[in-house]
């Protein structure tokens, strides 16, 4: 689909708070700009995120025209075993696109 | 040349300039409504009563963090956060954030847990105009705290057409 972006550190203690920084190429065109044509463009978003984190949900986000093209999502989780996050993007006409990231907690 | 035009002709023209005149209305009052509607203070209270239901809403623990002055609104930094333990007895549920001027007054809903360690999220927003915008925070006890930020924006998103 599209080109994401996700940073997540490589190793962390357990117990310490991460920040998790995703970032994924998407036009998020709003619906309410109005092209050459005269028409409206119809609208294409990405209107759902979800990080799991070994299989478990951690960090999900409903998504808005209102969200700048190319969502930029950041936010914090617990570093509790070491394992794999996966990040997934799905648009408004149910397509999805999932990333993983690996994580070593000691 | 005007003067010479038969009774007839001159009133058929007028009756033409008439036609003109209520097309130019009509495709003015289509213009109008083709462009984006901003989001009425109802539609906000509505979408905010839709989150929090009858529940009152208090003010404070939430930090909702935007330039005061915006000079692009197509992307605004926004970011929300929480004060909690986050601990599993007392954690942030969820986070909304809504504006009062785009189209739809809808930002972003994030569902947090204990897990998280810290209520807190970034993003990036668009804008189309300069407006308050609300952060709501869901705790896990069933109370609702917020923060509202008032923002000046110059170069609004949304409504520019494309070329």
């Amino acid at each position: 689909m599209a080109r994401a972006l996700i940073n997540v550190p490589k190793t962390a203690k357990r117990g310490d708070v991460i920040e998790i920084k995703t970032l994924i190429s998407h036009i998020m065109e709003t619906g309410y700009r109005i092209g050459v044509t005269g028409q409206p463009i119809p609208r294409d978003i990405i209107d759902d995120f979800v990080c799991l984190y070994n299989g478990e949900e951690i960090f999900r986000a409903q998504l808005y025209p209102a969200i700048a093209a190319n969502p930029y999502i950041s936010f914090f989780t617990v570093a509790t075993a070491s394992g794999t996050m996966s990040f997934t993007w799905t648009d408004q006409h149910g397509k999805s696109q999932v990333q993983i990231a690996e994580i070593t907690v000691e | 040349m005007r003067q010479k035009l038969p009774i007839t002709n001159r009133r058929s023209r007028r009756g033409v300039l008439k036609t003109a005149v209520v097309l130019a209305g009509a495709a003015g009052v289509l213009r109008l409504s083709l462009r984006p509607a901003a989001a009425t203070p109802e539609m906000l209270v509505d979408a905010i009563r839709g989150v929090v239901g009858e529940v009152p809403v208090n003010k404070g623990k939430v930090k909702l963090d935007l330039p005061p002055l915006v000079e692009n609104g197509n992307s605004v930094p926004c970011t929300v956060s929480v004060e909690s333990p986050m601990t599993a007895a007392n954690y942030v549920k969820a986070i909304h954030v809504f504006n009062e001027k785009n189209p739809q007054p809808y930002v972003i809903g994030v569902k947090l847990g204990p897990r998280a360690g810290r209520a807190a999220f970034s993003t990036r927003i668009r804008l189309a105009d300069s407006q308050t915008v609300t952060a709501i925070a869901e705790l896990s006890d069933g109370s609702f705290w917020s923060d509202q930020i008032d923002v000046i924006v110059t170069l609004a998103a949304c409504i520019e057409e494309t070329h």
